[in-house]
């Protein structure tokens, strides 16, 4: 490997500027040769950077392991604000106490029900582009209203706002891609807006998920504090903007331009969900990887002492391309059989919004495969559009004919 | 949520569980992932508070606290 470092110097990080969706071949030398290493990322104090499936799953999944500690430090971070507060920033029982609030909402038997209006949202987004004709700018025209469409009635944000706040979640996944007042702004923004949501589910109260932590607020027993219910819910309605969505075009982006894969699909339609695992696997949505963990004591990690008090970030795309896993790991394998990956993360901060996530890319691609089997670019690969300076990878338009 | 109860039963559905590491991580001392799937202490244990905080947040309700007296569901609540 191509290494002009200073003994014991750490490496930049992220080791390059994301290019599509493919991953930094030094991740695979690294797994091999130095599966633990010191990194610098923009922001913050140097930290570990794991690389190994296995080192990655205890780093995020083990006790010794704190997100909590990481409040007072300078924390490494690819953005210029540090989260500092809120749900991520937490390790149990705390967490717990936030996290218990909202679990029930999604859950597999509760995200199950909202299958059908999924289906239906899919199928009207659908007829919609059938009706205006190829092409069609699938980000526009489908991958974002899906998800928004569904967080939306989910929480009970009238859908009518949604200008707004696409507009303002950018915020939380923007790391030079708006200057950090911008951020700041928007992010005040976004918490303005959900305080004024539940100022008006104080008067009338209603079903929905806000609701819900309204009626649990206000039952006044301390379970909730009024600036957490406020991130809570202004983080759920940003996740629900900016993963989803981005992860739609990104699947059928890797789908278009791996024929022989997408042929597979369009035959066996039964496969979508094992296919949505292995492009959860295969897909490296994060530019980079962030929010470390704090050692709470002294460990060894691929045989690398860490010391406590040290921070260690895991590498989750390295982690799903890591071999020693997943057989021939960086092919794209949709009838792949056994997938632990760690798309989702994976101990108590394991994405909320998993099943959602994995019901609504479920539906989104059963929908356009099944409605629209001739679908493809309608621009050369070259072409396509990425975005630049946010925490995800993704696409700005995404051009389709069928 | 009843809590009266002296003992509690753990069990992990195995067909359910998709190995968050959800329950690992809220109580390490009552839930281990063994090739990634979840597996709670067999003998009955004390009432605890981070049992609850499990079951209550796993992703696909595979957990169960049932009373080790008389058998009645702890936690989930439906």
């Amino acid at each position: 490997m191509t290494d002009t470092r200073q003994p014991g110097a750490a490496r930049p990080y992220p080791f390059s500027d994301p290019d599509r969706l493919n991953l930094d071949p030094l991740y695979a030398n690294l797994r091999r040769q130095e599966p633990v290493t010191r990194v610098r990322l923009p922001f913050g104090e140097e930290a570990w950077l794991a690389t190994r499936y296995a080192d990655v799953r205890t780093v995020l999944g083990d006790p010794r392991f704190s997100r909590a500690a990481s409040v007072g430090r300078d924390e490494p971070r690819t953005t210029p604000q540090q989260i500092g507060t809120g749900i991520l920033s937490m390790d149990p029982p705390d967490h717990s106490r936030l996290r218990r609030l909202v679990a029930k909402a999604f859950t597999a038997r509760r995200v199950e029900l909202l299958r059908p209006a999924t289906v239906e949202i899919a199928d009207e987004l659908v007829d919609a582009m059938i009706v205006a004709g190829p092409p069609a700018d699938l980000v526009e025209a489908f991958s974002t209203p899906l998800p928004v469409r569904v967080i939306c009635r989910l929480l009970g944000v009238p859908v009518t706002d949604q200008g707004l706040f696409r507009t303002w979640s950018e915020a939380i996944v923007s790391t030079t891609s708006l200057p950090p007042e911008r951020i700041l702004e928007y992010l005040g923004n976004m918490r303005a807006y959900m305080a004024g949501l539940i100022a008006e589910r104080r008067r009338t109260p209603t079903d929905d998920l806000i609701g819900a932590l309204v009626r649990v607020r206000d039952t006044g027993d301390d379970r909730l504090s009024e600036q957490e219910m406020v991130e809570l819910a202004a983080g759920l309605l940003a996740a629900g903007h900016e993963t989803t969505v981005t992860q739609i075009s990104n699947f059928v982006y890797v789908l278009l331009t791996n024929p022989e894969q997408l042929a597979l699909l369009l035959a066996r339609p039964e496969l979508v969900p094992a296919a949505v695992e292995e492009l959860l696997r295969y897909v490296p949505l994060g530019a980079a990887s962030a929010f470390a963990r704090y050692a709470t004591e002294d460990l060894t990690l691929s045989g690398v002492r860490i010391r406590a008090g040290d921070p260690v970030i895991g590498a989750v795309s390295s982690a799903n391309r890591d071999g020693e896993v997943f057989e021939d790991p960086d092919a794209l394998d949709l009838t792949r059989g056994a997938n632990p990956h760690l798309g989702f993360g994976h101990g108590v901060h394991h994405c909320i919004g998993a099943q959602l996530a994995r019901m609504e890319l479920q539906v989104a691609l059963e929908t356009l495969l099944g409605r629209l089997p001739a679908l493809a670019l309608a621009v050369d690969e070259k072409e396509l559009d990425w975005k630049s300076g946010l925490l995800v990878r993704g696409l700005r338009t995404l051009p389709v004919t069928w | 949520m009843s809590d009266r109860g002296t003992a509690w039963r753990l069990s992990v559905d195995a067909d359910t569980c998709i190995g968050s590491g959800m329950c690992a991580g809220i109580a390490p001392g009552l839930f281990t992932l063994v090739h990634g799937v979840s597996v709670a202490r067999e003998a009955p244990i004390a009432p605890d508070p981070a049992a609850v905080d499990a079951a209550e947040s796993c992703p696909v309700e595979a957990i169960s606290i049932r009373d080790a007296a008389d058998d009645h569901l702890v936690a989930p609540e439906p």
